[in-house]
């Protein structure tokens, strides 16, 4: 076929590929292939509003399932491709029916990270959170379930004990690290969340790390730690990270390093192939780097459009995220990486405070709980490049809204 | 079933049905109004600002306090705007008219 686009993955960074490129005015023929018996949708509900049971899955989608045909784009789903032919453009789906394209857009995103089979990640009753179909099949569970056990305490496992604590079950969270959140940010939030799960009835044992889930007739019964120490459970979910979906550009030949390679305009090795969201590794202040996060699906694969488009764009991401725990919203803009100093203030309501981070006088990153005014703020601080002073910052009278 | 007009930056007038408990938000994804609501409703991005028609923009209730630290600073702030994700879909909004910023 002349001309025909096919994005493999079916996310956030898939869809914002294709609506990108429509906005445009791009009518080039398109096909989206995902894995996924859904069209794209919002990941992130799924540890929060959805696990709870207060949305809906069709409002999880990002666009009704007729928004493709609208836009003549061909959806292919539950439909996984196994491989890639770099040399005759054509791809190989499972179904063993190929596609040829004359660009690619790979946006395969990440998996979740099982616990070993050794260790008991196969028994029943064991779960990751990636997919509708994930909650759905704990959801299944959850009315039998008398203890929850949460492993990692990274922001996905902190949000999966919010949602069970708040459903009224026993939920103990067990963390490797000294302290929650501990890759990601400083001791000041770590805390505040810490106190917000106590509070809430969630059991937090930290420096600890599972050695093996106990089985009974297949299934989860319990589970033995470092310390000897064992509990009973029969409902366990795994926060303990992902990794970028990659498997089909390694297997193609392209350049791979913890994600699939790009420039900062979305070129992967091969000049007809973009990739964008959670599975590209891109360039950043010198250095390559990957996020796992809403902002960068959409704004990455927003400059991959661009490029097949023809126009020319460099990706300079400001990053943000957010993280619904109990009733409270963290807000975080840029990122943490590499700091040396934090400063900490009381926002305006009870409960709301900031953290913001600093390497010497630069602003790297700013962590707002409840505190959606200091966030704002902080966006602009760092979109601008301004970095302010630490003394007016310390300084809980001073309305920072004068930095601007 | 009520109706939503959605007017686009081109002035491109959107109309759609809309489902009583549905968010603006919502409203507009399934209707393709180009409106992006990164944070899917969790008042964590403000990239669902949208602004409200005088008339229609009394009638709704009033924000609350994290919605209007989000609009404080949110590009193109005008007296009538509002978060899409957090007006909630009413027999009474029949005809409400919103246009983005
Ligand atoms: C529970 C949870 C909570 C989150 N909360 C937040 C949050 O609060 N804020 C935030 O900013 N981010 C959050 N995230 C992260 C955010 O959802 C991701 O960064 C985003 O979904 C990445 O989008 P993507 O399109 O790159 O990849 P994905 O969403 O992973 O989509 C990739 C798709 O590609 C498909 N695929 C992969 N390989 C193939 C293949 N070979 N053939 C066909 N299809 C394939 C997959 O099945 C999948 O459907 C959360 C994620 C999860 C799981
Ligand atoms: S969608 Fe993010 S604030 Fe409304």
């Amino acid at each position: 076929m002349s001309n025909h686009l096919v994005v493999v993955g079916g996310g956030q960074a898939g869809f914002s590929v294709i609506s990108k490129l429509r906005a445009l005015g791009d009518t080039r023929s398109i096909s989206l292939v995902t894995a996924e018996k859904y069209p794209p949708y919002q990941r992130p509900p799924l540890s929060k509003k959805y696990l709870i049971g207060e949305m809906r899955s069709d409002r999880l989608l990002l666009r009704p399932t007729k928004w493709y045909d609208d836009q003549s784009v061909s959806l292919y789903l539950k439909n996984k491709v196994s491989s890639i032919d770099i040399q005759n453009k054509s791809l190989l789906l499972a179904s063993g029916q190929s596609i040829s394209y004359s660009n690619l857009a790979l946006t395969t995103g990440s998996e979740a990270i099982k616990l070993p089979a050794s260790m008991g990640g196969n028994l029943e009753g064991v779960h990751t959170i990636r997919s509708i179909d994930d909650v759905d099949n704990i959801a299944v569970e959850l009315k039998s379930a008398t203890s929850v056990l949460v492993i990692g305490a990274g922001y996905i496992g902190l949000e999966v004990a919010a949602v069970m604590s708040t459903l009224g079950h026993d939920v103990t969270i067990i963390e490797r690290e000294e302290r929650i959140l501990k890759r990601v940010a400083a001791t000041t939030t770590s805390e505040y969340f810490e106190r917000l799960h106590k509070r809430n009835g969630v059991k937090i044992l930290a420096s600890t790390s599972v050695v093996e889930l106990l089985e009974k007739e297949g299934k989860v019964c319990g589970a033995r730690f470092d310390d000897g120490s064992e509990i009973k459970t029969n409902l366990v979910i795994c926060g303990i990270g992902i990794r970028p979906s990659q498997q089909l550009a390694v297997d193609a030949g392209l350049t791979v390093n913890d994600g699939i390679v790009v420039t900062e305009s979305c070129l992967t090795s091969d000049p007809n192939v973009v990739a964008a969201g959670d599975c590209a590794r891109f360039p950043y202040d010198g250095n390559l780097i990957r996020l796992e996060s809403v902002q960068n699906s959409i704004d990455q694969a927003e400059v991959a459009a661009a490029t097949l488009f023809g126009s020319k764009m460099a990706y300079r991401p400001y990053p943000w995220f957010w993280s619904d725990q109990f009733d409270v919203k963290l807000q975080i803009a840029g990122l943490n990486v590499g700091f040396n100093r934090t400063v900490t203030r009381l926002g305006n309501r009870p409960g709301s405070e900031s953290t913001w981070y600093f390497k010497d006088e630069k602003l790297l990153a700013v962590d707002a709980i409840n505190d959606g005014r200091s966030f704002l703020i902080a966006k602009k601080l760092l979109e601008n490049k301004n970095n302010p002073e630490m003394s007016k910052l310390e300084d809980s009278s001073f309305d920072i809204k004068a930095l601007l | 079933m009520p109706h939503i007009i959605f007017i686009e930056e081109n002035g491109i007038e959107k109309k759609a049905l809309a489902e009583v408990g549905e968010t603006i938000l919502e409203v507009a994804r399934a209707n393709d109004v180009n409106i992006e609501g990164a944070c899917g409703g969790n008042m964590a991005c403000a990239t669902c600002h949208l602004v409200v028609r005088k008339k229609w923009y009394d009638i709704l209730p009033k924000p609350s306090d994290d919605e209007s630290d989000m609009l404080e600073l949110a590009s193109g702030l005008t007296l009538t705007s509002r978060l899409g994700c957090q007006i909630k879909v009413t027999e009474d909004l029949d005809g409400l008219i919103l246009s983005l910023p």
